[in-house]
């Protein structure tokens, strides 16, 4: 396995993804009394080219971890953090690298990964019921955390009027929100 | 009589609330016999929403102390990536002195956590004389954290910018004691657990994951350590002080040269971190750099940044368990955090529970769950449904966990 720097990295998906390549960001750190750095790289793609992009993840290192997907809802769209490791197993060669991609609310789509990394499974089915993002071609649709009975269209990460605040327990003596 | 053979699957669900669990999780597995065919998994009876209420009710402080209990016996694990992540957010850099501080505590913490575990396994198999050995001997230091942090869980030493209590010189002596009595009685621990001829025959060849498993399934921590994959935070982008410590990750091929992934590699593992912690704390006394202890003493202040502060940061720590990871982000003019997300090691863990108990026996359930060291709570019933008959029976705890006994004792003879 060839060990690419956080640049070279960067120029592959800008070759790899053409347009579809946004932004990218490089976030160094020294630590403790050494001063030895760790880096984390911020890889922003078009929801298109999203699949591409972790195909070229794949190719970096055989069995990529993804630790977690974050969500956040910005208003008129969702966003979603791919939180990748790679060049694990050495000592301070282990990079992060968050890939993100903006999904519009009309559309809120992605395609599952669980073909490529089987593990990714419950961090999908948990962002499907917590943000409402429909995970494409997901083997198992199921809940992961939410009870049955928990109403269909309430996304307890949103911001909008699908969020949770209807069920809420105003306490007496205080107003809602 | 009859001869023909009719083929049945049992569905056995284990939980919600069960003694081999440690906190509630419901197994459903459909089993052939006593063979394990399938295994179906159901979280979320203890969802508190902790990341909403970071995200609507808190300020990043408070979350501090949320964060402290998103676990109870991780209670150092998620408060250090936290505070890292809002560190990398903000841009805050903690003084050197409570980097290594931080690392104390944490590596503290994985000796009792590790210890603990140590227990609750050979409770599993019914060898409860070890279960008691290996409890008295964490008491040790439980009572070296109440003497450092004030308490014996639930710590609250970490802030953003650094620790919130200080480690002086004068209390060095009561924590190399402590450490000292760890190595004299290392050897006596390793002879238990490693050569005892009842958990060698529980626990070798039992609860299998390949290291091609363990990677497919994101496994972190001693479970993916134990299959050979050799990966640790705290070697592969050190933080903190483990930076300057230059450490290797623990795989089981150190002592028995070759790597099964089986639950008896998981004690290896286990095992040998708990003295790989007692180094790291004795270096980090020696090397222990003077200053203070926060960067921001004043909270007001610290909090006015955070409230005007922008960004986002991932933190992440090696837990006794495996990676733990938080990604925060700031909006300006927002008192609580935009988005908080948290990823529990278990979390990941419970993906491989499935490939560990397949092909195996009802009564290895208990140890080989167990042994990934789950972070999870007490007893109560499994309910066996006959799928032919449509009979429902329930198998208590209980009995659950005698049939391993039982099973112990076969095995001796």
């Amino acid at each position: 396995m060839e060990i690419l720097s956080p640049e070279e990295i960067i120029d592959g998906f800008k070759t790899v993804l053409g347009d579809s390549f946004i932004d990218s960001k490089i976030y160094e750190r020294e630590v403790a009394v050494k001063k030895n750095v760790f880096k984390t790289i911020w890889i922003y793609v078009k929801r298109e080219a999203f699949r591409k992009a972790v195909d070229y993840i794949c190719k970096l290192q055989e069995c990529p971890h993804l630790a977690i997907i974050s969500s956040s809802d910005l208003g008129d769209s969702v966003e979603l953090i791919y939180h990748f490791t790679i060049y694990y197993g050495r000592h301070l060669g282990e990079l992060s690298l968050g890939l993100r991609v903006n999904l519009p609310k009309n559309d809120l789509k992605i395609p599952t990964l669980t073909d490529i990394i089987p593990g990714a499974l419950f961090t999908e089915r948990e962002t499907q019921e917590m943000m409402g993002v429909e995970v494409v071609g997901i083997p198992d649709k199921r809940r992961l955390f939410l009870p049955e009975d928990f109403p269909e269209g309430t996304y307890p990460w949103r911001t909008d009027e699908t969020g949770p605040q209807d069920m809420l327990r105003v306490l007496p003596g205080r107003e809602k929100k | 009589m009859t001869t023909e053979e009719v083929k049945t699957t049992y569905t056995i669900p284990v939980g919600p609330i069960h003694p081999a669990l440690k906190e509630p999780i419901r197994l459903d597995l459909s089993v052939d016999g006593e063979e394990i065919v399938d295994v179906d998994i159901t979280v979320g009876q203890v969802h508190r929403g902790i990341e909403w209420l970071g995200m609507n009710r808190n300020n990043p402080i408070q979350s501090i102390y949320l964060a402290e209990r998103v676990c109870g016996i991780c209670a150092v694990s998620h408060p250090f990536a936290f505070v890292q992540a809002v560190e990398h957010a903000v841009g805050i850099t903690p003084t050197e002195h409570a980097e290594y501080i931080r690392v104390i505590i944490a590596e503290m913490e994985r000796i009792h956590s590790h210890l603990l575990w140590a227990g609750v396994a050979a409770h599993e198999i019914g060898f409860d004389t070890v279960f008691y050995l290996a409890w008295r001997v964490r008491e040790e230091i439980m009572d070296l954290m109440e003497y450092v942090t004030g308490n014996r869980n639930t710590k609250a030493m970490f802030q953003i910018g650094g620790v919130r209590r200080d480690i002086t010189e004068d209390q060095f002596p009561r924590i190399r004691k402590a450490l000292d009595y760890y190595k004299s009685i290392f050897n006596q621990l390793k002879t238990v657990f490693l050569d005892d001829r009842t958990i060698r025959m529980r626990t070798k060849n039992v609860g299998i994951l390949k290291a091609e498993d363990a990677l497919k399934l994101l496994t972190v921590g001693p479970t993916a350590r134990a299959s050979g994959v050799a990966k640790d935070i705290r070697q592969d982008q050190p933080y903190a002080a483990y930076a300057d410590l230059d450490i290797k990750a623990i795989t089981p091929d150190i002592v028995t040269g070759t790597v099964v992934g089986d639950v008896y590699d998981r004690i290896i593992v286990r095992l040998l971190e708990v003295k790989q912690s007692i180094e790291i704390i004795e270096r980090c006394l020696d090397k222990m750099p003077p200053g203070a202890i926060l960067t921001e003493p004043k909270i007001a202040k610290l909090l006015n940044t955070l409230t005007k502060a922008e960004g986002e940061g991932v933190g992440r720590h090696e837990a006794p368990r495996g990676e733990v990871i938080h990604y925060v982000r700031l909006e300006s003019g927002r008192e609580t955090l935009s988005t908080w997300k948290i990823r529990a090691p278990t979390y990941v863990n419970l993906m491989c529970v499935s490939t560990i108990l397949k092909g195996g026996q009802i009564a290895d359930v208990p140890i080989a769950f167990a042994s990934i060291d789950p972070c999870m709570s007490c007893t109560n019933r499994a309910a066996i449904v006959d799928q032919k008959t449509n009979k429902k029976s329930i198998l208590s705890g209980k009995e659950l966990h005698e049939l391993s006994v039982e099973k112990t004792r076969k095995l001796k003879g």
